[in-house]
């Protein structure tokens, strides 16, 4: 077999950076091989990945040492236009991979700048619109498509360069579930027909997994800690000391004392569930102590609201809800089924058409935008959208205005606040030096501030590696523990299964169902229209014929057990 | 906030049919045109041009009304601010003066005046009809092939594209967070001018670095797929021309040779009755 | 037009429609007719202190001749002319303003500033008015007055909202391996 990429004694430290992001990094893969790189946020996976790409150095100079072959050539001869021609790479975000007016136009994009001729482009367009099936959206536009669509359009635009090697960054994160798989399925099928090299950089090892690869490489701090056969890596201790996730019948495994071991090839759910064993597991799930949700008092109420713009059909219709005080619950459904519509509704951004809501019993349908969010939180998905001023405390400090408070009073609140959130030793600091998840503690905290009864977030933890998840969640379930009422619009079945009292599902504008999640995701007709899916504790609870909610509690339990031990 | 914008209009017309290139070469020729004369007979021949060729693209005025409504408001106040500053610029013009009314003051009213107002409003009711169309019929994805074709970069042609592929995302961005500042209090409407322009910092700085994230990545996405490599790009969305794309650029050019004929034979852009 | 990178042309798209997006919906009445605080400004003279006259030019000139398509029907082209030459005015001289060397000094601010009133002085009170004599023929007290108006509100304009943009901007370059938890 030949090798395609080669790292040799391969460092690389960014131009603005002191401490080199990748160190000693040898790594070699072969032409037609499917490689799973895994590793935490700020484990220098994304730059590995844009070393093969060529983004690094062409766009991101920095300091190279040791050598990077691609057919090998040295890395650095190629120009980026060549490298294009050899690697395809689908960037993690398909909306900013979507440069062209319509799908036709963004399939062919690679090829216009090639300067293949007009008749031969359409042939090209046509035939890889098929394989990743949009030929029946050519000439859509991207608001008409949907997220996994999205992805296939992207995934078209690269494929028509026939390059050998696919690179995909991070293809799940902006992904339900269900498309999710669609698309590891499409790839599967594309690898297999194809023979070409597939570079997958993932951190959802259980979804990534349902298609089968030949390596997985784990990174933690800028090197390689591992790089094994999937069956090696989920039989040691590797995922666990990058602070991933292990697939969650590999942790069940681990809870119910089965070792777990290569031959028995834990990389597959078929074959490794059979090692699962009746008796002894329901000997150990009669020691969980099931807790059930106690109904507390309604807080926030939903008569019969509806929505809709101008004369169009209604985006919601005929909604009745209600959330108690002191519970998280989830909003779930495929895009656009009203889910962000129905939290504009709530924190004020938008106007009902009709209905009522009341909050402590109190109507207030009609209260302006600014009223509302003192009562109503609204944290929204990117942080970028928020925040306004240059350093923490500036920010946090920023949400308080208009709140006609003393300055003792919100130096107080503020400190207070700050604490909270754990942000309190960056409070100087200038937001845009903070990561990701930092920031959007900040954005969490600019509202927590303003001490609403309700907080709603939109997908507080899209992107968020599993550590940095954990912390959000963990944080967001002490707020509810000191009395605060959650919404949180997702589309992430652990934490539906994990974090929350209820689960609302719209559909078609609709709320659908709205009740105890787990009850939810045995139902599959309801299921399918939340675009959710079963984990893979469903196929072992089936497999073992046991309930799943015991299995699912003390698995949950076992994982935060683990989770502490990375303090 | 709901905003009118023009954009395409779908239309199974002849002039949906032209090429972008072609329709873009004769909105070019016929805004040359009409913003070089000033000739009262040209502006009539092009309007009624402008208004036949309105009629074959079977865009119906109920579609574009509310642009047509808004530029007509703001011809007229123009027409208002060009008299009240110079209430005899007609007689500077023409060089005479027909006193109809003596008015008040300077605020007199004579018939060049009125006639040059007359050609003033006359010049924006014929340019505004053929621009419009020139946007309703053309297909956004042509757009950029066409300004390449004519002999603009293709790298300038594609920002232009861009822009126009960015125009709804920014504007997301911009209410969401225009909405967020709303619900901490802030409010671009209200208060002095001092505060307003303080609040709309608010607004733009997060709009700000949101684009900037956003010019990062794109052009990430970009370089990957080969773009600007070469000195030249081909267009998937660009169409061949025919018989009738040809026909069409013949008639505009002729009609601008036309206007520039009749416009200059005597030396001067304006048309004398006086 | 080989030297015009990727991230320049994009920076140029995108930049047009954040021009656009302002022009339309975030600028302020002043109160007096005609007459508001144009914000699309402020950021196009940004957006020549950081990537250059030609981006700058092309965003003054794409985003004015879009906005008045798209919202009017037709391009004022006198005006939209003027936007262009402001863009690439102002980034001819700012763009030796390097904001990611030393951060933003006085001496930046104030070459920054003298720059985008000269450039914004002429482009409105000389180039718009000429050409709207020229194309239109409009009388030329009218055509100075409103010019001599525009540029004096531009100017302020950019004069705070600009300068407020680059301190921003500058501030948030700082040194990420100077910062220090504090207890």
């Amino acid at each position: 077999m030949k090798t395609i990429i080669e790292f040799d004694h391969f460092s690389f430290t960014y131009r603005s950076q002191s401490e080199p992001t990748l160190r000693h990094i040898h790594l070699s893969i072969q032409e037609g091989e499917r490689v799973l790189i895994v590793g935490p946020s700020g484990s220098g996976k994304s730059t590995l990945a844009q070393c093969i790409n060529g983004l690094i150095p062409f766009s991101y100079p920095g300091t190279w040492e040791g050598n990077v072959r691609i057919n090998d050539m040295d890395a650095r001869e190629l120009s980026l236009f060549d490298r294009s021609k050899q690697i395809g790479t689908v960037l993690q975000d398909p909306d900013a991979q979507f440069v062209g007016l319509s799908v036709g136009e963004d399939i062919a994009f690679a090829l216009e700048n090639k300067r293949v001729a007009r008749p031969e482009m359409s042939h090209i367009v046509e035939r890889v619109a098929k394989l990743t099936d949009v030929d029946h959206l050519i000439d859509s536009r991207l608001n008409e498509l949907s997220g996994g669509q999205r992805q296939r359009v992207a995934l078209a635009g690269v494929l028509v360069e026939e390059a050998d090697v696919l690179l995909f960054d991070e293809p799940l994160a902006n992904l339900d579930p269900v498309a999710g798989s669609e698309a590891m399925a499409l790839l599967d099928r594309l690898q297999r027909e194809t023979g070409r090299t597939l570079i997958v950089v993932e951190h959802r090892i259980e979804d990534v997994l349902s298609i089968p690869f030949d390596r997985i490489i784990v990174m933690v701090d800028g090197t390689i800690i591992a790089d094994d056969h999937p069956d090696a890596i989920l039989s040691n201790d590797s995922l666990m000391n990058a602070f991933l996730r292990e697939p969650l019948y590999v942790s069940a495994a681990r809870w119910a004392d089965i070792a777990v071991q290569p031959q028995d090839r834990p990389s597959d759910l078929e074959t490794f569930v059979t090692r699962f064993e009746r008796e002894p597991i329901l000997t150990k799930l009669e020691e969980e102590a099931v807790t059930i949700h106690q109904p507390t008092s309604p807080l926030l109420e939903l008569e019969h609201v509806q929505f809709h713009y101008h004369q169009e059909q209604p985006v919601l219709e005929r909604i009745d809800a209600t959330f108690e005080k002191g519970t998280l619950t989830t909003l779930v459904g495929q895009n656009g089924a009203g889910k962000s519509t129905l939290a504009k509704l709530l924190s004020g951004y938008k106007r009902v058409s009709s209905g009522t809501i009341r909050l402590n019993g109190e109507d207030i349908t009609n209260q302006s935008i600014a009223d509302r969010a003192k009562k109503v939180g609204f944290v929204l998905q990117n942080p970028n959208h928020m925040i306004s001023k240059q350093t923490v405390h500036e920010e946090v400090r920023y949400g308080m205005q208009a709140l006609g408070l003393s300055d003792e009073e919100e130096s107080e609140r503020l400190e207070q606040t700050l604490r909270r959130c754990g942000l309190y030793p960056f409070r100087n600091w200038p937001i845009q030096a903070l990561s990701f998840g930092q920031k959007k503690r900040v954005t969490i905290a600019s509202i927590l501030v303003r001490q609403p009864d309700v907080l709603i977030l939109d997908e507080p933890t899209a992107g968020q590696d599993y550590r940095h998840y954990s912390e959000i969640m963990d944080f967001l379930e002490a707020l509810k523990q000191d009395g605060m009422t959650l919404l949180i619009i997702t589309h992430d079945m652990h934490l539906v299964l994990e974090y929350s009292d209820q689960v609302c599902l719209l559909h078609g504008g609709r709320i659908r169902y709205a009740g105890d999640p787990l009850s939810l995701l045995l139902q599959e007709n309801l299921l399918h229209h939340a675009h959710l899916k079963q984990t893979s504790l469903f196929t072992v609870a089936r497999h073992l014929d046991v309930d799943v909610k015991p299995l699912l509690s003390a698995v949950i339990r076992a994982e935060r057990k683990d989770r502490k031990q990375w303090q | 906030m709901a905003v009118e914008m023009l954009g395409y209009i779908d239309k199974p017309s002849p002039v949906h049919r032209l090429t972008g290139t072609t329709k873009l070469i004769g909105f070019i020729l016929f805004t040359t045109a009409t913003m070089f004369t000033y000739d009262t007979r040209v502006l009539l021949v092009l309007g009624l041009f402008s208004i036949g060729l309105f009629s074959i693209s079977q865009i119906r005025f109920k579609e574009v009304r509310f642009v047509l409504v808004f530029t007509a408001i703001f011809v007229l106040l123009n027409a208002l601010a060009v008299y009240l500053f110079e209430p005899e610029q007609g007689v500077t013009i023409y060089e005479t003066r027909h006193l109809w009314f003596e008015g008040i003051g300077r605020f007199t009213l004579t018939a060049e005046q009125a006639f040059y107002m007359f050609n003033l409003i006359l010049k924006y009711s014929v340019i505004v009809p053929i621009a419009v169309l020139f946007l309703v019929t053309t297909h956004p994805t042509e757009f950029a092939s066409s300004l390449n074709q004519i002999g603009v970069p293709y790298k300038v042609a594609f920002a232009v594209s861009l822009a126009l592929r960015y125009i709804p995302d920014v504007q997301q961005d911009f209410r969401t967070i225009a909405d967020a500042q709303a619900a901490r209090g802030v409010a671009v409407t209200q208060g002095s001018l001092l505060k307003r322009a303080r609040h709309s910092l608010q607004i733009l700085i997060p709009l700000l670095f949101t684009s900037l994230e956003r010019i990062e990545t794109v052009s990430n996405a970009m370089d990957l797929r080969g773009f600007g490599a070469d000195k030249k790009r081909t267009w998937y969305n660009q169409r061949a021309m025919t018989r009738i794309d040809y026909i069409a650029i013949g008639i505009a050019l002729s009609l601008t040779v036309f206007s520039f004929i009749v416009t200059f034979y005597d030396g001067s852009r304006f048309y004398n009755p006086f | 037009m080989n030297s015009f990178t990727t991230k320049q042309i994009v920076a140029t798209g995108i930049g047009a429609a954040v021009f656009i997006i302002l022009s339309r919906f975030a600028a302020i009445p002043t109160g007096v007719p005609n007459t508001s605080i144009e914000t699309a400004y402020a950021f196009l003279a940004f957006m020549a202190v950081l990537f250059g006259p030609i981006t700058a030019g092309l965003i003054g000139l794409i985003g004015h001749a879009l906005k008045d398509a798209i919202l009017y029907g037709s391009p004022w082209w006198s005006w939209v002319i003027v936007s262009g030459f402001v863009g690439l005015g102002i980034g001819l001289v700012a763009n030796r303003i390097r904001l990611e060397e030393g951060g933003l000094t006085t001496k930046k601010i104030i070459l920054f500033n003298a720059t985008q009133a000269v450039v914004q002085a002429i482009g409105w009170i000389v180039i718009a008015p000429v050409l709207d004599i020229l194309i239109y023929a409009e009388p030329a007290n009218k055509v100075f007055v409103q010019g001599a108006v525009a540029a004096t509100s531009n100017i302020l304009t950019v004069g705070v909202i600009g300068t407020l943009l680059l301190v921003t901007y500058a501030k948030t370059r700082s040194q990420a391996g100077s910062l220090k938890r504090e207890a």
